[in-house]
């Protein structure tokens, strides 16, 4: 990476919340954008297939600014799927999804990671959805590691019953006095 | 450049393409300011050529020749910086700068960009121009394309010189992308000599490549004649500048990834 970190971005994508795609082009246009910028080959057949996982035939002619917040975050998967890639880096991927798409989003996530060995690097403040994606948690507190481990290492830790009850006895450790 | 290298710049090319393609009122933007300038300095220069005989009909030209001929400066400069702003603006930054897109690469698809921009801005004013008041600037012959390519490159490194300083002080220098290159029309000498500036402020514009651009303009209309140094003076300005335009860019911008602001640079 610190050695040719271009190299590495081409194995690498991203999805955020707070990162839009052009509103303004199609959905189509936006993953032919992102599928030059990322080098895939035979293209059209990538978004179709893309188009076909994450149901987006009906919307491919679809303004992006046009889209509801559930059919914006498919298309935004979708573009960080485009290139295969190996390290996903997700940033709040369900943030104000209703719970039908989030449970969506996560099925997705589970099935990519499975069929393509990929890793995924998850940043969430939802501990329903870390129980369920992740095997590996850093729990941060003030932009500092405070934990580490399992999420039912850290259960058991802390003595709770979910990843929700340890959040949150991490984030008042120290308030209550 | 390698193939994937192109096909990444031809992305962002695209990526504008489609935005321009089916908004009339952008494209009409580009047109717009290129032609009300025209129209304002074709009739000035009429009115003064008819209404004072003293004057060579020559001047007329040399003022309509200037007026396009600073347009393609000015639309180059706003062609770079304007279509770095709609990615700013479209919040898209975040998602081209985790992409293997190059720095090199985003300068190459925004310089693109612009080429196309300035070409279609000007051409209805070139027109115009030709149909109103008799001034073809294709009269200019060859030199009308190192004068154009000159202009480019001046526009260029402005705009480089704009983004870096959208790098560093975020969208707040958004002002700079409208305006940098008016505020220099003043001492960019296009519709006079250097001569004619204060003492003081002749240095200042004999640092800028465009007073020596439309100086060589000037000596096309009026001598029917190149003046090559001051078309090699030019040349060398605008790499000299160049250069430094980049290096500051780099900077800025590997600034700007390191401080994680190149997300953030919108707010």
């Amino acid at each position: 990476m610190a050695r040719d970190r271009f190299a590495a971005l081409a194995r690498m994508n991203y999805s955020s919340p707070y990162v839009a795609l052009p509103m303004r082009l199609t959905v189509a246009e936006n993953l032919a954008v992102y599928g030059h910028l990322y080098n895939v080959p035979k293209l059209r057949h990538r978004i179709a297939e893309l188009a076909h996982e994450f149901d987006l035939e009906t919307l491919l002619k679809r303004r992006a600014g046009a889209l509801s917040a559930g059919q914006k975050t498919r298309v935004a998967l979708a573009k960080a799927l485009i290139n295969r890639p190996e390290l996903l880096l997700l940033d709040e991927p369900t943030a104000s999804l209703d719970p039908d798409t989030a449970d969506y989003v996560r099925g997705r996530l589970e099935a990519y990671r499975a069929e393509s060995g990929a890793a995924i690097l998850l940043a969430s403040h939802n501990m329903a959805e870390v129980e369920r994606l992740c095997s590996d948690v850093l729990m941060m507190k003030q932009g500092k590691i405070v934990d580490r481990g399992a999420p039912d290492a850290l259960i058991a830790r802390y003595g709770r019953d979910d990843l929700e009850q340890v959040f949150l006895a991490i984030a008042r450790a120290g308030k209550a006095a | 450049m390698s193939a994937p290298g192109l096909r990444r710049v031809w992305g962002l090319i695209y990526r504008h393409l489609c935005l321009y393609r089916r908004s009339w009122p952008r494209l009409l933007e580009l047109a717009y300011w290129p032609t009300l300038e025209l129209l304002i300095w074709g009739f000035t220069a009429q009115f003064v050529i008819h209404g004072q005989t003293s004057m060579p009909v020559k001047a007329g030209g040399a003022l309509i020749g200037g007026v396009l001929l600073w347009e393609v400066a000015l639309r180059a400069q706003m062609g770079v910086t304007i279509s770095f702003l709609e990615e700013i603006w479209s919040r898209n930054l975040g998602h081209v700068f985790v992409s293997p897109l190059r720095p090199r690469e985003l300068i190459f698809a925004l310089l693109g960009v612009s080429v196309m921009r300035t070409v279609i801005g000007l051409a209805p004013a070139t027109a115009i121009a030709f149909l109103l008041y008799a001034f073809n600037l294709f009269a200019l012959g060859p030199a009308l394309l190192l004068f154009f390519l000159n202009l480019l490159l001046m526009g260029w490194w402005m705009s480089l010189g704009v983004i870096a300083l959208l790098f560093r002080y975020g969208a707040s220098a958004e002002a700079l992308a409208w305006t940098l290159a008016f505020g220099v029309t003043p001492i960019a000498c296009v519709f006079y000599p250097v001569s004619v500036l204060p003492v003081w402020l002749r240095p200042v514009a004999q640092i800028l490549p465009a007073s020596h651009i439309f100086g060589g303009m000037r000596s096309v209309l009026y001598h029917n004649a190149m003046n090559w140094p001051q078309l090699a003076a030019a040349f060398c300005l605008n790499l000299i500048w160049m250069v430094g335009a980049t290096l500051v860019f780099a900077a800025q911008f590997r600034a700007a990834r390191v401080n994680g602001a190149l997300i953030s640079i919108g707010e």
